[in-house]
């Protein structure tokens, strides 16, 4: 009889591990793990460091991207709209510079020197982080929202609904997340796919 | 007299000037004149379902993405390869409509690739990517292989023996 219970356990146990392996990183509610990185500056950054702050928009991206070029003034944007409200921009720099030449450090402050970055850009230098969240790609963004438990993940996906030209976007994901959480109103979409570069490891 | 040498030197360099002016004008209008198939997600759907008795396997791709750029080579041979087994490669090519005329077309003229490309302009990613597969988040290089049984999708990297055994679960 105990044989039956020990095996009927181990059995829950491996079906869990099966599912928990084949589901990596963050869902919707998971609270976020917080991290402390090099930015651009020299400077060590966490997300504890934002006493002020009522959450964040990570947002998982690089140089070399051409998504996430596509994308870096919107990103400057979204700091600029949110910063202010309490959702500042973290950008974390996933991909392995030895693989992706093009996102040393070196590279990294250039670029954010020449396009003004408003907010951090960290680099992943172990590459521990973007597998705890699930990044797989770049842009890929996550919205955390600060609770008492610690910073809850509430949308996980694209910034918005078009690359090519903000005039064409009909659904700005991130903004209408970040608005919902401002206006303490349940997000409409919580997740959504866009095409990315696979992170260079 | 003194004058003469440099004033040759400087005809024969206009000249070769002219010439390499030339060769880019005809390279351009050789791109200009290659047909590229575009299509949204609609017209796309019609590469991503079979009746057939074939296996196809379909690429997403990007000039752009190096480890897609590294595989190509695998799913050209692998085109030529199992031809005869009835299996048909589609390359899919997620380029930026902006860059068809200066990276893509030159791209392809430069390869020589036999197998079939078509490109996708489609920017509503979240609504057609889960309709490719559920499970595809969105990251390439990333490959579906089916035929009118069943259908498989791969979201990573391919060498030719790994694709090779892939493809032939769906021709055995």
């Amino acid at each position: 009889m105990y044989t039956l219970k020990t095996f009927t356990a181990v059995m829950a146990m491996m079906l869990i591990s099966v599912f928990t392996s084949l589901e990596n990183g963050y869902k919707v509610g998971d609270i976020a793990t917080d991290f402390k990185l090099e930015n651009v500056d020299g400077n060590m950054v966490s997300l504890s460091d934002y006493s002020q702050a009522k959450g964040f928009i990570v947002i998982f991206t690089c140089n070399t991207c051409p998504f996430s070029v596509a994308y870096e003034d919107r990103i400057i944007a979204l700091d600029k709209k949110y910063a202010s409200r309490g959702y500042p921009v973290i950008a974390i720099m996933p991909n392995n510079p030895a693989a992706s030449p093009g996102d040393s450090m070196e590279a990294m402050k250039a670029r954010a020197k020449a396009k003004g970055f408003t907010f951090p850009y960290l680099m992943d230098t172990n590459q521990e982080v973007y597998p705890k969240y699930g990044a797989v790609k770049t842009p890929h963004v996550y919205v955390l929202q600060k609770t008492k438990k610690g910073n809850q993940v509430k949308y996980i996906g694209a910034i918005d609904d078009n690359y090519q030209n903000p005039e064409s976007v009909n659904q700005a994901y991130v903004e209408n997340a970040v608005d919902a959480l401002l206006a303490g109103k349940p997000i409409t979409e919580t997740h959504t796919r866009a095409i990315g570069c696979t992170i260079k490891v | 007299m003194r004058f003469i040498l440099p004033l040759l030197m400087l005809l024969l360099f206009a000249c070769k000037n002219d010439t390499k002016a030339v060769a880019k004008a005809d390279l351009q209008a050789e791109v200009q004149q290659m047909d590229l198939e575009i299509y949204d997600f609609d017209g796309l759907k019609n590469f991503l379902n079979t009746t057939s008795n074939k296996t196809y396997v379909v690429n997403f791709w990007a000039t752009w993405c190096a480890p897609c750029v590294k595989e190509l080579p695998y799913f050209e041979d692998l085109n030529t390869q199992y031809k005869n087994e009835q299996v048909e490669v589609i390359l899919v090519s997620l380029d930026f409509p902006k860059t068809y005329e200066t990276s893509l077309k030159p791209f392809l003229k430069e390869k020589k690739l036999q197998t079939k490309v078509v490109a996708l302009d489609d920017a509503n990613f979240n609504s057609w990517i889960p309709q490719v597969h559920p499970d595809w988040s969105g990251a390439i290089p990333a490959t579906l292989i089916y035929n009118r049984e069943k259908r498989h999708f791969f979201e990573k990297s391919f060498t030719y023996k790994e694709l090779e055994n892939e493809v032939k679960q769906f021709i055995k």
